[in-house]
């Protein structure tokens, strides 16, 4: 009987995923929960495990295409009679041979019996926790008995992000009820090396255990993934943007009526793409593996938006052609978007730059960090009205304090002023805005 | 009260009120998920509480202790004739077993804020259902789990309606206790009310269509109750069909396939149970019973249709109480979002007679139509200090074991506390440990467990 497995919701409001690889081949024989796909969503890779066993009569689907929740992906068979499920390589590090053991037989594989996969309850529990199939374990307990160390070595180094967690929840730990809405809790993905052991803090007082959600998680690996990696660098500089301010009052209602709200941030995106036009080397994505720098020679902007959930970046595309008002309009929607958690795949990738406006909640400044694979990322705080002295008077003017993070790799300190400077250039006089924009 | 003007919104809406139903509704309540029973006798137990295994075995420990006073006799204590008097019988069973029992389950119920609603339950699509009795509402939810049960099958092409032709649960309420009782069904709900009804006095006649007691079973384990049931029982009618049943004034008058009529005072069918599905509105969700009424599930208790689960009798067989709790533990778990899967590898089964028997995991049979190959020990109880001081050398433990690995694969015993004894072996199959863990083991001596470690002794030796 054909079974069609179709892409399933993969949470955080997102409607589609695109398709990275195919891990199985028509005609395979599968056990359920084999890694099936391999689709990229917002911010992460996800592998989608099979649902079911049986064996994959056709794939409707190929690397590169984009697909809707709810497309249908492979379609299933059951398995012939007799039919054995072709095992998924065990990702990580063989295990540890046993140790010898005089009436034991020799370790083997637990799949080399008949029947289930001799192992203990609550090591089979902690083989669905870690998404091993228990059949691809190399046993070391007696008998061929799978014990827990075997799983977690087949589980080898923490697996990237898995499908979506359910909603958040947390485990009280020592022996309290345990409240409302049980999440998984799964380790984050590896970032090159071993953190060490957390202490008890139990022994301190009573904590709490509480699971990440999906983009916690990925928001987390992400960052771990960009500070290791990349040298950061950031340079501080402030524009005067009295002048823009005073522009932007001018033009707020004359905006208004054509149903946009003027922002200073269309402002910040179009000075931004302007100025990478003329440093593109912070336009760019580094390949260390092939010892090039990859310019782009389009300009997708990334603006950080917070939503209850976490951090998101949307990317408005081709902002250096794109008219102001038009900027202003598409963030709108775009935030709006994000906020209410129906982005698309689109509206969330091919970001070459970010702009994260940190000044909504106070402060004096920030140092971000880069938006991996990108080269730079500008940070803008809250805009004041400060003494300034000019021609021997104080006179008040508004500035606006920036923090360009960039990748020493790819530029040095004298490079990240000059870009900042092109940027603060355009938001001081914004009469160029007749020449160039 | 008009239909629909009240409307409860949980989390889960569990249908039925049995092991299965229980389990999984305080399991969730556990896991924080807001939780409802829809029970139609508006209480908790089910079948087995209300009008099966316990109060079956109610009345067996009855049926044991006067086995018990009759044997002994063999060691120079007699007792004299006993004399039964129903009433306290009855009410004993009733009150302070059962009864209690159900008080225990609804303080659990109440403390955990798991709420019973009395009435009938239609499912109206995949998010709702009206209860139907005194006091209709309707509930919204965001999952439901089916724990509706089973009902004792009618016998197949004979139709007699009368209180003296029985079903389990009629025989349970021990309207008298009838001079002759036929009981049709050689299984195990047949030999429990057998026994249990030739101990308090009846003439027992057992008809079975198939050529053996407790058909498919090992003919091992089978014997030693065989025996037993040859002397308890007035006779054993193996092969035989029951083709017509006819009411002759306060008599039952049976035909039999082989052209013999027997008169009885009353008449016990127990051919199995039948899942309950149907009347369920299961048609307006993605929700299919086969022919028989069994709902299909997968190994984490859901149905074809992602909002419901289903657990114990109406998932099929074995239908067994504990089977159904551990499937509630799962859907409740399921639905909560935890990795939980009904993966279990042994379902002990026990027939409470006398003497019981009980097996778990791979049985010689099993083994024989699979083809694969297993080593068997049997260890005979006339070796068993114990079993001699109880004056029971008819037992027999059972171990079968990977000829490879040494792995223990299947239990089987027979003989008094084999009910008891099984749960030994079943930990053994479920966590995959060898004859020589079972055998370096130290049991209590003396003791009738002390039988296993002697069968895994017997198969490392390998004698």
């Amino acid at each position: 009987m054909p079974r069609p497995f179709a892409l399933p919701d993969l949470g955080e409001g997102l409607t589609e995923a695109e398709i990275v690889k195919v891990l199985v081949a028509e005609g395979d024989v599968i056990a359920e929960d084999a890694p099936l796909l391999e689709v990229e969503t917002d911010k992460a890779t996800v592998e989608i495990p099979s649902p079911m066993a049986g064996r994959v009569a056709k794939i409707h689907v190929q690397p590169g295409q984009t697909v809707k929740v709810g497309a249908v992906l492979v379609t299933f068979d059951d398995a012939p009679a007799g039919a054995r499920a072709v095992p998924t390589p065990a990702p990580g590090p063989p295990a540890p041979a046993a140790p010898p053991r005089a009436a034991a037989a020799a370790p083997l594989p637990a799949a080399a019996g008949e029947g289930p996969v001799p192992a203990a309850p609550a090591t089979r529990r902690l083989a669905r926790e870690l998404r091993v199939d228990l059949r691809t374990v190399r046993a070391t307990g007696p008998g061929g008995r799978v014990t827990d160390d075997d799983v977690r070595a087949a589980a080898g180094a923490p697996r990237p992000a898995a499908p979506p967690a359910p909603a958040a929840g947390a485990r009280l730990v020592p022996g309290r009820a345990e409240p409302a809405r049980p999440a998984v809790a799964k380790p984050l993905a590896a970032a090159g090396f071993e953190p060490p052991p957390l202490p008890k803090f139990e022994q301190w007082g009573p904590v709490e255990r509480r699971p990440l959600s999906h983009l916690r998680r990925t928001i987390a690996e992400r960052m771990t993934l960009s500070a290791t990696l990349i040298p950061h660098v950031t340079h501080f500089d402030r524009a005067d943007i009295t002048e823009l301010d005073a522009i932007i009052r001018r033009n707020v209602e004359e905006a208004q009526q054509r149903g946009v709200t003027l922002t200073l941030t269309s402002f910040l995106l179009k000075a931004a793409a302007l100025a990478l036009g003329e440093h593109p080397q912070f336009n760019a994505s580094l390949d260390p593996a092939a010892g090039e720098l990859i310019l782009k020679r389009y300009y997708h902007l990334g603006i950080a938006v917070a939503t209850d959930r976490g951090l998101i970046v949307p990317v408005i595309h081709d902002v250096d052609k794109k008219p102001l008002l038009d900027l202003q309009r598409e963030l709108a929607a775009l935030a709006q978007r994000v906020r209410d958690g129906k982005a698309t795949l689109d509206d969330l990738r091919g970001g070459t730059f970010t702009i994260t406006n940190i000044g909504a909640l106070g402060g004096t400044g920030a140092i971000p960090i880069i938006n991996y694979p990108e080269v730079a990322i500008l940070g803008v705080a809250r805009a004041r009205e400060e003494p300034v002295v000019r021609e021997g008077r104080i006179v008040p003017r508004i500035l606006l304090p920036l923090t360009l993070t960039f990748d020493h790799r790819v530029a040095d300190g004298a490079d990240g002023a000059r870009f900042a400077a092109a940027i603060v250039r355009r938001l001081e006089r914004p009469e160029q805005l007749l020449l160039d924009w | 009260m008009v239909m629909g003007d009240l409307v409860i919104e949980v989390d889960v809406a569990v249908v039925g009120g049995g092991p299965g139903g229980y389990t999984a509704a305080f399991r969730c309540a556990d896991l924080g998920l807001e939780t409802v029973v829809v029970d139609a006798g508006t209480r908790l137990g089910g079948a087995c509480l209300w009008e099966g295994c316990i109060p079956s075995k109610a009345l067996l420990h009855v049926a044991a202790v006067l086995g018990e006073a009759e044997r002994a006799k063999e060691f120079g204590v007699d007792f004299g004739a006993p004399r039964v008097s129903l009433d306290p019988l009855r009410k004993w069973k009733s009150e302070r077993v059962v009864g209690k029992l159900a008080r225990g389950l609804a303080s659990v119920a109440k403390g955990k804020g798991v709420e019973v609603v009395g009435g009938t339950a239609v499912f109206e699509d995949s998010r709702s259902l009206r209860v139907e009795g005194d006091a209709p509402q309707k509930i919204r939810f965001k999952h439901a789990i089916v724990a509706t049960g089973s009902l004792p099958a009618p016998l197949p092409g004979v139709s007699l309606t009368s209180e003296r032709v029985m079903d389990s649960t009629a025989a349970l309420e021990l309207p008298d206790v009838p001079e002759r009782l036929l009981v049709i069904g050689g299984g195990y709900i047949g030999l429990e009310l057998g026994q249990a009804y030739a101990a308090l006095g009846s003439k027992v006649t057992l008809v079975e269509m198939l050529d053996g007691l407790l058909p498919g079973l090992d003919h091992d384990l089978v014997q030693p109750l065989a025996r037993r049931c040859e002397k308890l029982f007035v006779k054993i009618r193996l092969g035989t069909k029951v083709t017509s049943l006819r009411e002759e004034g306060a008599l039952i008058e049976a035909r039999f396939s082989d052209g013999d009529t027997v008169v009885f005072e009353r008449v016990l069918v127990a051919v199995g149970r039948r899942p309950v599905s149907a009347g369920l509105g299961l048609e307006t969700t993605r929700v299919r019973p086969d022919a028989r009424g069994v709902i299909a599930v997968d190994d984490r208790c859901r149905t074809a249709d992602p909002a419901i689960y289903a657990v114990g009798d109406v998932t099929g067989e074995p239908m067994l109480a504990h089977r159904a709790m551990r499937q509630g533990v799962v859907a409740a778990e399921a639905i909560a979002g935890r990795p939980a899967a009904f993966d279990n590898i042994a379902v002990p089964a026990v027939v409470f007679t006398d003497p019981e028997v009980a097996w778990c995991g791979l049985t010689e049979p099993e083994a024989a139509r699979a083809g694969r190959k297993v080593k068997v020990a049997k260890f005979q109880w006339a070796a068993s200090g114990r079993a001699a001081t109880l004056g029971r050398a008819d037992g027999l433990t059972k171990l079968l074991a990977d000829p490879d690995t040494g792995r223990v694969l299947g239990v089987g015993i027979v003989g008094p506390g084999a009910g008891e004894l099984i749960a030994e072996g079943t930990l053994a199959v479920e966590t995959a440990i060898t004859i020589e863990d079972l055998a370096a083991t130290i049991h209590t001596h003396p003791t009738l467990s002390e039988t296993l470690m002697e069968a895994a002794e017997t198969l490392l030796r390998g004698t």
